[in-house]
């Protein structure tokens, strides 16, 4: 990677397709990159699997930045539905709003959302760690397994249905919880991590005013009770 | 011994009584393992019209009978080669030993044709091992990691399977051990469900942006091959290629899975036999019959069934029950097994709990290493090639030179169902029911 | 299965540009429905004079001329649309009486609607829609789940007059909710679980209720996945399913209210950035009156 040139390679998407950006993107002969005119463009900057900073200056359509593994990439805009989904490592800020299902399934590496997410935030998240700035939608964190989701505004209905081992942290109201999401207590090793989230996204909320939510774990065992 | 004066309701036989009684006591729907029981309209239901006067039949060891196939050569930039058109289907590594998952690549690779991953993600062993890898995304994503993405052959984007149309996954607790659950991302011994629909999309339209992400993520190189348990198979068809799917699977309801409720095995979709040419017909009228490939599975037992889901128009099929069936599963030599179990050899279906005698649907490193990943393949490997010269016997008797180019022409019904779901004619009239 | 676009224009200065600005926003939703498009557009007093009523008909035939000695025929691919100097039930009987092998796709005495089949970039040439003026639009690209495709399973659904209603997603009991409607006398045009919804809102309507609360009841009695835009004489509504996983996306400003797929197709309204932009929550009715 120390070949790679330091200064951005701009890529234009009015001239350029998103095709040719991504081919780029997967063997970069740059560090950075600047993304011009993504129009709601879907799968912009999907599949980075590089050390290399990308900006899209723009409204990005779906699966912003998807799978993305080791990159770092800021959506200088609003976010389509899936922005981050499953991502393994890196870094993937939108500083808009994003839509459905952010960081659906991600594994590793944090994704931060400025604005607001709207439904299904984290759904079947795997590890990764979510910031959101506003607030999310209803069905956020549905089946999350692992990592971290942090709201700094509220949360819609339904957070953490069906949740796993996920931890949520909810600054702001709480519609309601989901199945077998209850309230759990905001211990020592929470607020650190909690200030570490918030510190990586450079907000600087008191983490004492957040709450922490996550599985009762009442659904781990299929039973009778556990049907509708 | 039972007094031969002693009446069974037909209603209520045995087996309606024992889960009658199994669930007032437990509160809990049966679930298991295999695919539909109960007797279906089939492949069997079909002959062949061997050539006699009015056609010529090529000589039956001999002659030439191809039987290649290329797959998802629609958009990707490398599509598949198989020798065969018989694929190994999904099955997961969780719901399957890692052994069993390595001895399947081995026998596909030996014969040249391809194997699949499952829910729960890619393990080495199978990549190793597998010649032609077809990497399945589904709506849980456990396991979901791109570099395997770009280390797969074919990306096969699972919408539903034959056993459970419409519904999600249930890998029980017994079987997650650390590994699996480590590929998962679960706790170890929990029960887990997998989703009945993706996280990010639903819908054709959102799909073809799916597509769209997935080809980007791999640069175009991968065919995208999009599976539907087989119910409103006309439209879910035309819909798969309208969102963009280079090879369609069509997965009957004598598929297999490893765990799910009785009643939807039993209940829920339509059969093989009668998905197929609603698949058929779907692709052909959009003009993209043979340009988008289509595999079918459930209940592919032999070369007949091969040759016969071809001559319907099908470009491969894919065999998932009877590939375990051949490593071993439900084999004489674990009577004992069985038996401890409650079962025997001929009747195990209890896939979700994880004590499978024959090491197969485990995660038990005891029972599991009763399986030789080498002589499973060997197996299996022996049991696609019987396939594929029983299919190719078939396709000289009808005059072919390709299995390919069996019709449905070269084909009849012994019943009436089976000709009015196959839409060929009943045997020894010219009638099609229906036409 | 489709995408959609609507537009509600607050502000009159923005009317002469209501089809400019809606074939923008048409083009960004093409892809997610490339089989068919349709389009309605509200107050363009030169596809509907006023103190006129406009018919859109699908097949209309070379005597469409008959049905009034003042009629405005203007054809538009599939679509002909028939303004006449009457009342609408006058003139939709008059269609009726004179062009039987006609299909009525909508009436009103402000609505235009426009069918057809093919490439919606295209259509939208064909319907002129870039020229259109006044106060509401919206259109649909179709990528067709269970029906046909043809010009008339192509939305939006105007089953009501002045009313139009367009879907994505799929009903999943609309085959006993057009039961019980035809069993109280409604007509059918198609097998369309849209046009059930259509029908269901008309219904409702006809017997006093308001946008808002047809489109509560059709939430109490609809199963299944949808996304609906909902229009009328006056109003503007959404709503989604309970699980709401067909995308929608609503920006408002003091000039307009749109409703869109995706945020694409809103981008190039005047004064999106200082929209308010969100998503409609799950069963719940957003609705916007004249």
């Amino acid at each position: 990677m120390d070949t790679l040139t330091s200064v951005p390679t701009t890529i234009d998407l009015r001239a350029t397709s998103v095709r040719e950006l991504n081919a780029e993107l997967h063997r970069p002969r740059a560090a950075a990159y600047e993304v011009l005119h993504p129009q709601g463009a879907h799968a912009v900057a999907a599949g980075v699997h590089h050390r290399i900073a990308v900006d899209v200056r723009g409204h990005a359509g779906y699966y912003a930045a998807g799978m993305n593994d080791g990159g770092t990439i800021t959506v200088h805009g609003s976010a389509g539905t899936g922005v981050a989904e499953n991502m393994m490592s890196g870094t993937v800020r939108v500083h808009g709003d994003a839509s459905q299902s952010a960081g659906a399934s991600g594994h590793g590496g944090l994704l931060v959302i400025d604005g607001s997410a709207s439904m299904r935030c984290g759904i079947s998240m795997k590890g990764i760690n979510i910031v959101v700035g506003g607030n999310v939608g209803p069905m956020s964190a549905f089946m999350a397994q692992a990592g971290a989701l942090v709201v700094c505004g509220d949360a819609g209905d339904a957070l953490g249905d069906s949740i796993y081992e996920a931890r949520l942290y909810v600054r702001g109201a709480v519609g309601s919880l989901g199945a077998d999401c209850v309230e759990k207590e905001l211990r020592d090793e929470h607020r650190a991590e909690l200030a570490g989230l918030l510190t990586a996204a450079g907000l600087d909320h008191d983490p004492g005013e957040f709450r922490r939510y996550g599985s009762a774990r009442a659904l781990y065992h299929f039973a009778a009770a556990n049907t509708y | 011994m039972i007094d031969p004066s002693l009446r069974e309701s037909a209603t209520y036989d045995r087996a309606t009584i024992a889960a009658i009684q199994r669930a007032a006591e437990t509160g809990v729907y049966d679930i298991r393992g295999w695919g539909a029981k109960r007797p279906l309209p089939h492949f069997d239901d079909l002959v062949f019209l061997g050539a006699s006067m009015s056609r010529y039949p090529l000589e039956g060891y001999r002659e030439r009978c191809d039987t290649d196939v290329v797959l998802g050569d629609r958009n990707a930039k490398y599509p598949l080669h198989l020798d065969i058109p018989i694929t190994i289907a999904g099955m997961s590594f969780g719901a399957l030993s890692a052994p069993a998952k390595e001895a399947l690549g081995r026998g596909a690779s030996a014969v040249g044709t391809s194997t699949t991953t499952g829910d729960g993600g890619m393990t080495p062993e199978e990549r190793g091992q597998s010649k032609h890898l077809v990497y399945q995304y589904l709506p849980s994503r456990y396991g979901m990691n791109p570099d395997d993405l770009r280390k797969a052959d074919a990306i096969e984007i699972v919408l539903g399977q034959g056993a459970k149309p419409g519904g999600g996954g249930m890998l029980l607790g017994q079987k997650i051990s650390p590994r699996v659950a480590a590929m998962r991302t679960l706790p170890p011994g929990i029960d887990q469900r997998s989703a009945c629909r993706h996280p990010d999309w639903t819908g054709p339209d959102d799909l073809a942006i799916k597509i769209l992400e997935l080809r980007e993520v791999t640069d175009w190189e991968k065919p995208v091959y999009v599976k539907v348990g087989a119910s409103r198979t006309y439209y879910d068809v035309k819909l798969a290629v309208a969102a963009g799917a280079d090879v369609v699977v069509v997965d009957g309801m004598q598929g297999g899975t490893a765990a799910t409720q009785e009643v939807f095995l039993e209940h829920v979709g339509i059969p093989t036999l009668a998905a197929l040419p609603e698949a058929v017909q779907a692709l052909q009228e959009l003009g993209v019959h043979r340009r988008v490939q289509l595999i079918v599975s459930g209940g592919i037992r032999t070369g007949a069934d091969v040759a016969k889901a071809l001559a319907l128009g099908a470009d491969a099929v894919a065999i998932g029950t009877a590939a375990l069936i051949a490593l071993g599963d439900n084999a004489p030599r674990h009577a004992d097994g069985y038996a401890a179990l409650g079962s025997a050899a001929g009747f195990y279906d209890d896939y979700q709990d994880g004590r499978d005698p024959a090491g197969i649907t485990t995660q038990d490193p005891e029972l599991a290493a009763r399986l030789d990943p080498v002589e499973g393949g060997r197996r299996l490997a022996n049991y696609l090639r019987v396939l594929t010269m029983e299919a190719q016997t078939l396709a000289r008797a009808c005059g072919k030179s390709h299995v390919r180019n069996l019709e449905p022409e070269d084909l009849v019904a012994l019943t009436i169902e089976a000709a009015a779901m196959a839409r060929v004619p009943l045997a020894g009239t010219s009638w099609v029911p229906g036409r | 299965m489709c995408g959609i676009v609507g537009l509600h224009l607050r502000d009159p200065g923005l009317h002469p540009r209501l089809g400019a600005l809606l074939t923008d926003m048409l083009a960004q939703v093409a892809d997610r429905g490339p089989d068919s498009a349709g389009v309605a557009v509200y107050g363009d007093r030169r596809r509907c004079p006023s103190g006129y009523a406009a018919v859109s008909l699908l097949g209309a035939g070379p005597d469409v001329g008959s049905v009034h000695p003042s009629a405005v025929v203007t054809p538009a691919g599939d679509t002909t649309v028939v303004a006449a100097p009457l009342p609408t039930t006058a003139l939709i009987d008059a269609v009726r009486r004179t062009l039987p092998g006609a299909r009525i796709v909508g009436a009103g005495t402000d609505l235009t609607v426009y069918k057809g089949v093919g490439a919606p970039r295209a259509l939208a040439t064909t319907y002129d829609l870039a020229a259109a003026q006044g106060w509401q639009g919206l259109a649909h690209t179709r990528m067709a789940t269970e029906s046909a495709v043809t010009p008339e399973g192509c939305h939006p659904f105007s089953v009501g007059p002045d009313q139009c209603l367009v879907h994505n997603g799929s009903f999943a009991n609309h085959a006993t909710i057009r039961r019980e409607l035809r069993a109280s006398g409604v007509v059918f045009d198609s097998e369309n679980d849209s046009e059930v919804g259509a029908r269901f809102v008309a219904h409702h309507l006809e017997r006093g209720a308001d946008l808002e609360k047809a489109l509560r009841l059709l939430c109490e009695r609809f199963d299944g996945f949808y996304t609906l835009l909902v229009t009328s004489a006056d109003g503007f509504a959404v709503v989604r399913d309970a699980i709401a996983c067909k995308p929608a996306i609503i920006a408002e400003t003091d000039a307009w209210v749109a409703m869109a797929s995706e945020f694409r197709a809103l981008e190039t309204l005047p004064g999106i950035s200082s929209a308010r932009i969100y998503e409609p929550e799950p069963e719940v009715v957003y609705a916007w009156t004249r």
